[in-house]
C-alpha cells in the first residue's frame, strides 16, 4: 500500500495514491467527492454522452483500497453522487458492486452540495461525523480544528528540473484536512486559488496523489 | 453567335474588358449538372462562376434564392457583394446579393430565412447551419446553382468534406441543382472533379488557359544562407532593392512567427522607408482589413505575408512575389506565384529565397517541378467519419430522416462513396447512444427511431445546443500562448500564438521568443501553452521556427534526384558543399536509407536520411531510440528536420538495418503512441466534431474550475474500458495519417525496402552538420518520473524548513 503518513490532531493518518485517507487506529477509510453517475446525469440533463465507464471507474479503485487497508469503517464525504437521481439511476450491477463494498463495515454517507439527501443503499446518511478528535463535513468550515473535508477537489503543481507535474493533492494545516476528489470525472482547483489559499494556513502542505505520494509546501 | 446577351457584352465593352473564353464556355455549359473550372489565380474565375446566374436571372427576376455561393473566407463572402454589385447596378438589372456568416446580426439572419435574396453568399459552416433548420426545404426552395469557390483549399481540409456532406442534402431539398466549382491549378485534376462530383454522376472539368509560364528563379544574394534555421534574414537588402524595383511585393512566409521576425528586420534595414505592411492570420480582423485597403488603394510596396493572403481578392497591382523559406509543397509555390500579375496573358515573377543549405536545394527542386507543372497531390483517403457525425446530428435537428435515404445521400459525395452501411450504422449509433459497448443510454438516447422507421431527435430542444456547435474549424495549426495566471479560469493574458508542432517539441523549462519577450514553456493543456515569465536568460530556443508543413512526398523525391542530377543550376557554396558530403561521406540514394554514425564530443551519434517529411521522421527518431532502448544502445535524444533524422546515444549505432527493420514497427508504435500528446490533442478534435465534448452550450454558467475535466481523462477511461470504441479508432486513423506521419513511414519502408547504406565516419558529415544547429531537440525519457519527483518534494520541505 503506498502513502504518504502524516499526524494531524494527534491522529496518525496516511494519504493513498488514490486520494483516499487511512486512519489506521479506527480502521477507517475516507474518500470525497466521488460523483457516481456523473455520465448518467449528463446525459439526461441532454448534455454529452460520455463514456459510461467512470462509476466502475471509481469503484475499482475503491474496492482495492478497501481490500488493501481492510477498512472496517468507510466515509465518503460527500458528493458521492453527482445528484440524487444519478443515485437511484445506477446500474444494476454498479449497485450490487456498492452493496457488496458496503456488506460488513460500517458506512457513512456525508451529504454534499450534490447530494444533499438521503440515498437508497443503506449505511448511514449524517450531515457531519464526528469522531473525536476529527470530525468529518463536505466543505470545510473555518475556525474549526481537527475537520476533515472534500467538495474544493485541490491540485498543485511541482517544478521538477526541466518538467512539471500536476498532480490532484491534500491540503493539510494544524487545523484541517482538504481531501482531493476520488471520482474518475473529476477536474481540480489549483492550490493557488483564493479558495484555498483563504482556508488554509500559510506553513499549510500538499500531498500530492500518484504511485508516489509526497508531501511538499502547499504551492499558492 | 455569344452565349452573352448584348446587355452584358455591352457592360464589358464599356470598362474596356472582354470576356475570357473560359467565361464564355461556362455560360455555355451553363446546364451541366456539374462542372469544375480550373483557372489560374487572375483568370476571372470568380466572375465565370457568376455569369451563368446573372444571365439566368436576368433583368426582373421572380423572388426565392436561385443562387448559392460558398467560399472558405468570410471576408471573401463579403467582398463578392461588392465586387457583384457594381455589374448588377452597371446593368440595371434587379438582382439582391446577401451575405451571411457568423458576423451577420441575427434580425438579418432571420429577413433572410423568411425572405431569401437571390444570391446569397456564405461559408461552408453558416449553409450547414441553414440546412439545420426546420424550414431549410422552404429556404431553399427553388434553388438552382451553387457555386463553390477556392474549392482546391476547401478539398484539403474537413471543412470541404462538411460542405460536400451539405451538398447532398441540397441536391436531395432542390431536384434539378446544378453545380459549380472554381479552383486553382492543382495536381490532380480528376481527383478533385471525383471529389466534387454527385456520385455515381461525373464532373466534367473545364481547365482555362494557364497563361504564360511563370518567371520564376532564386533570390541571389550576397551573403550565404545559414547552415540551418529559417527566416532570410541574410538577404534583407537584396529583398529591399527587389522591393524598390518593383510596383507591389508580396513577401510570403511560411509561418507567423518567421512572418513577423522577417518584418522587424526589414523595417530596421528599410532607410528609404519604403510603406511595408505585415498581415497574417494571427493578427486582429481590423489590423488586417487596414493592411487589405492600403493595398487596394496601392499605398504599400511591400507586404510581409502568410497563408492568409493565397486565397482572397485579386490584387491588381502586384508585380512580384518573394517566397521565403522552402515552399515544402509545389502546388502552394504554384498558387503563391499566381497571385502576381494578375494581367491575364502576362507571366508572373517570383523569387524564392532559401533560408539555409538544405532549403537551396529544396527551393531548386520546386522551381524544377514549377516549371514542370509537376504539382504535387498527396491523396486525402476516405471521408473523414467524425464529420459523418456531425452531419447526421444537424440532419436530425432539420426534421426526422429515414436512414436508408441517408446513407444513399451521404454515398453520393466523392470522399464518402466507398463507405459500408456498417460505417455508416457505427456513425449513426455513436449519434444516437453514444456508441459504446455498454449500453448505458437506453433512456437519454439523442436520436430515436419512431414506429413508422424515422430517425428523431429524442429531445428537440437538443438542436439549439448541436447547432452551437456546428463546425470542423479546430484551430488545431496553431496554439494559443498564454502566461500561466493565478486565480480564475483563463489565467493570464494572452501573448500570441505558436505552432502546434513547435508546441509538440518544448519541454517543460524550455525558454523561447514570443511577442519580444522571453518566456518559459510550463505546460500544454486544454489546446493552450502556458508560459511563465523568465527573465534575464538567453532563450534556449531562440524563436519558434517549424514548419506547418512538411515536405511533400513529390518534392522530396525531387530533391533526391536533384543530388544525382544537373547541380549546375545551385549557387557555388550548395554546390561545394554537395560534393563536399560526396567525398568525405556519401550521398543519399534514392531508393535506399543512408545513415552515418560518427563520435561528436564524446558521444556517439547517427543520422538517418529518409526523406519522409518532418512528422515522420519525427515520429522515426521516437521508433528508432525506442528500438535502441531495448538494445541497450542507451539513446539520448534526437533532432529530425523534413529530411534526416539525427540520434545521439551512449553507445554507437552497429546494426541500423535491423532497427529499421519494418517488422512489427507499427506494433511498436502503439504504447508510445497512446500516450503521446499529439494523439490527445487528436481525439479531442475528433471528439468535438463528432460531437463527443461540446464546446459551447447553451445558458452554460461558468462555475468553479473542478467542474470541467480534460478531455484526457475520457480519452484514457475510453483507452481502459472500450478500446475499440468509433472515436479511438478514428483518432488512431486521423493520428497516424496526419502529426505522426506514419503513412510517410510505411511508404519510405516501401521505397526503399528497408536498404540501407550504412557509413561509419571518424567526423561530422557536411549534410549532418546543420542538424546540430536545429531546435526542437526531443530528450529520450531517462530516469522516471516518480523519482525525481520524490528526491525534489523531499528538499522542497527541507528548504522550507517543514521537515
Amino acid at each position: 500500500m503506498n502513502g504518504c503518513a502524516f499526524t494531524f490532531a494527534g491522529c496518525e493518518l496516511t494519504l493513498l495514491g488514490t486520494g483516499a485517507l487511512w486512519w489506521g487506529e479506527a480502521g477507517l477509510l475516507c474518500v470525497s467527492d466521488l460523483h457516481l453517475g456523473k455520465s448518467e446525469r449528463m446525459a439526461r440533463r441532454g448534455g454529452d454522452m460520455l463514456p459510461p465507464y467512470e462509476t466502475r471507474d471509481t469503484l475499482t479503485r475503491l474496492e482495492a483500497d478497501i481490500e488493501a487497508t481492510g477498512a472496517r469503517s468507510v466515509v465518503c464525504l460527500g458528493d458521492s453522487f453527482d445528484d440524487l437521481d444519478a443515485a437511484r439511476g445506477l446500474a444494476e450491477d454498479e449497485t450490487l458492486w456498492l452493496a457488496r463494498l458496503m456488506a460488513g463495515r460500517r458506512w457513512v454517507w456525508i451529504e454534499g452540495n450534490h447530494d444533499p439527501g438521503p440515498v437508497e443503499f443503506g449505511g448511514t446518511h449524517l450531515a457531519e461525523l464526528h469522531r473525536p478528535p476529527l470530525s468529518f463535513r463536505h466543505i470545510a468550515r473555518p475556525g474549526t480544528a481537527g475537520e476533515i473535508s472534500g467538495h474544493y477537489h485541490p491540485k498543485a503543481r511541482i517544478r521538477l528540473r526541466g518538467r512539471s507535474v500536476t498532480r490532484a493533492c491534500a491540503l493539510v494545516d494544524s487545523d484541517r484536512v482538504i481531501l482531493p476528489a476520488y471520482g474518475t470525472y473529476t477536474g481540480g482547483l489549483r492550490s493557488d486559488d483564493g479558495a484555498l489559499t483563504r482556508l488554509m494556513r500559510p506553513d499549510a502542505r500538499a500531498v500530492l496523489t500518484g504511485s508516489t505520494p509526497c508531501m511538499i509546501p502547499m504551492p499558492r | 453567335m455569344s452565349p452573352l446577351p448584348a446587355r452584358f457584352s455591352d457592360w464589358f465593352t464599356a470598362r474596356g474588358w472582354q470576356p475570357h473564353p473560359h467565361q464564355i464556355t461556362m455560360l455555355e455549359r451553363a446546364a451541366d449538372p456539374a462542372l469544375m473550372l480550373i483557372a489560374p489565380t487572375g483568370g476571372g474565375k470568380t466572375l465565370a462562376g457568376f455569369l451563368p446566374s446573372l444571365v439566368e436571372l436576368g433583368e426582373n427576376p421572380p423572388a426565392g434564392l436561385h443562387s448559392l455561393y460558398i467560399s472558405p473566407l468570410k471576408a471573401l463572402a463579403a467582398d463578392m457583394r461588392r465586387n457583384l454589385l457594381r455589374p448588377i447596378e452597371d446593368m440595371g438589372l434587379h438582382i439582391r446579393v446577401e451575405d451571411r456568416s457568423g458576423d451577420t446580426s441575427q434580425t438579418r439572419k432571420k429577413a433572410q430565412r423568411a425572405d431569401p435574396p437571390h444570391i446569397l453568399l456564405t461559408t461552408p459552416e453558416s449553409l450547414a447551419l441553414l440546412l439545420s433548420y426546420e424550414d431549410a426545404p422552404r429556404i431553399f426552395a427553388g434553388l438552382k446553382r451553387v457555386v463553390v469557390d477556392e474549392l482546391h483549399a476547401l478539398a484539403e481540409s474537413k471543412r470541404g468534406d462538411q460542405l460536400m456532406l451539405c451538398l447532398t442534402r441540397l441536391a436531395a431539398l432542390c431536384p434539378g441543382l446544378r453545380r459549380v466549382g472554381l479552383s486553382a491549378t492543382v495536381g490532380d485534376p480528376p481527383a478533385l472533379a471525383s471529389y466534387f462530383a454527385p456520385h455515381p454522376a461525373p464532373c466534367r472539368t473545364l481547365t482555362a488557359d494557364p497563361g504564360p509560364d511563370p518567371d520564376i528563379a532564386m533570390l541571389r544574394t550576397e551573403a550565404t544562407p545559414p547552415w540551418s534555421g529559417g527566416g532570410g534574414k541574410y538577404a534583407m537588402q537584396e529583398v529591399l532593392e527587389q522591393v524598390r524595383a518593383h510596383k507591389t511585393t508580396l513577401i510570403f512566409h511560411n509561418t507567423r512567427a518567421q512572418a513577423e521576425i522577417f518584418f522587424h528586420h526589414l523595417w530596421l534595414a528599410n532607410r528609404d522607408n519604403l510603406p511595408i505592411g505585415i498581415h497574417h492570420g494571427s493578427l486582429s480582423r481590423e489590423a488586417r482589413e487596414k493592411v487589405e485597403a492600403a493595398m487596394v488603394a496601392g499605398q504599400l510596396r511591400a507586404i510581409v505575408c502568410t497563408g492568409s493572403l493565397d486565397l482572397g481578392l485579386d490584387w491588381g497591382d502586384v508585380d512580384l512575389v518573394i517566397q521565403v523559406g522552402a515552399p515544402k509543397n509545389v502546388k502552394r509555390l504554384v498558387q503563391r506565384i499566381g497571385r502576381a500579375n494578375h494581367r491575364y496573358n502576362a507571366p508572373s515573377k517570383a523569387l524564392l529565397l532559401p533560408a539555409n543549405r538544405w532549403e537551396v536545394i529544396e527551393c531548386q527542386a520546386a522551381i524544377e517541378a514549377a516549371l514542370a507543372h509537376d504539382l504535387d497531390g498527396e491523396p486525402r483517403g476516405s471521408g473523414p467519419r467524425d464529420v459523418l457525425c456531425q452531419h447526421i446530428m444537424v440532419t436530425a435537428c432539420s426534421g426526422p430522416f429515414d436512414a436508408d435515404q441517408l446513407f444513399d445521400e451521404v454515398r453520393s459525395a466523392g470522399a464518402y462513396a466507398t463507405l459500408t452501411r456498417a460505417e455508416f450504422e457505427d456513425c449513426l449509433d455513436f449519434v444516437a447512444t453514444g456508441g459504446y459497448a455498454l449500453n448505458a443510454y437506453d433512456q437519454w438516447k439523442r436520436l430515436k427511431q419512431r414506429p413508422d422507421g424515422l430517425w428523431q431527435l429524442r429531445d428537440p430542444r437538443h438542436a439549439q445546443q448541436v447547432r452551437m456547435n456546428i463546425g470542423t474549424i479546430q484551430d488545431a495549426d496553431t496554439l494559443k500562448v498564454r502566461m500561466r495566471g493565478r486565480g480564475r479560469m483563463g489565467g493570464g493574458k494572452p501573448l500570441g500564438e505558436v505552432e502546434e508542432g513547435f508546441a509538440a517539441s518544448l519541454v517543460p523549462g524550455d525558454t523561447f521568443l514570443i511577442g519580444g519577450q522571453i518566456v518559459r514553456f510550463e505546460t500544454l493543456r486544454e489546446m493552450e501553452v502556458q508560459v511563465s515569465r523568465d527573465r534575464g536568460r538567453k532563450p534556449k530556443v531562440a524563436v519558434f521556427m517549424g514548419t506547418k508543413f512538411a515536405t511533400s512526398t513529390q518534392l522530396s523525391a525531387r530533391i533526391l534526384g536533384l543530388l544525382h542530377g544537373d547541380i549546375s543550376a545551385l549557387p557555388e557554396h550548395t554546390k561545394d558543399w554537395i560534393s563536399l558530403q560526396k567525398s568525405s561521406s556519401q550521398l543519399p540514394r534514392p531508393g535506399r536509407i543512408l545513415v552515418e554514425s560518427f563520435d561528436y564530443e564524446g558521444r556517439a551519434h547517427s543520422c538517418v536520411y529518409g526523406f519522409a517529411g518532418k512528422n515522420a521522421m519525427q515520429t522515426l527518431g521516437l521508433l528508432l531510440t525506442r528500438r535502441m532502448e531495448e538494445a541497450g544502445l542507451g539513446p539520448l535524444g534526437f533532432v529530425a528536420t523534413d529530411y534526416a533524422t539525427l540520434i545521439w546515444s551512449l553507445e554507437p549505432m552497429h546494426d541500423p538495418a535491423a532497427l529499421l527493420d519494418p517488422d512489427g514497427l507499427r506494433e511498436g508504435l502503439d504504447g508510445w503512441l497512446a500516450e503521446n500528446a499529439l494523439m490527445k490533442r487528436s481525439f479531442r478534435a475528433t471528439a468535438t466534431i463528432a460531437g463527443l465534448i461540446t464546446r459551447n452550450l447553451p445558458g452554460r454558467q461558468k462555475t468553479g474550475r473542478q467542474a470541467t475535466f480534460s478531455s484526457d481523462i475520457l480519452y484514457d477511461t475510453l483507452r481502459k474500458y472500450d478500446p475499440d470504441h468509433l472515436m479511438l479508432r478514428i483518432t488512431r486513423d486521423e493520428a497516424m495519417a496526419g502529426l505522426i506521419g506514419f503513412a510517410r513511414i510505411e511508404e519510405m519502408l516501401a521505397r526503399t525496402r528497408a536498404r540501407v547504406d550504412h557509413v561509419v565516419l571518424d567526423r561530422v558529415p557536411p549534410f549532418a552538420a546543420p542538424l546540430f544547429l536545429e531546435v526542437g531537440k526531443v530528450p529520450v525519457e531517462g530516469a522516471g518520473a516518480e523519482a525525481q519527483l520524490a528526491a525534489e518534494a523531499e528538499s522542497l520541505m527541507q528548504a522550507a524548513g517543514l521537515v
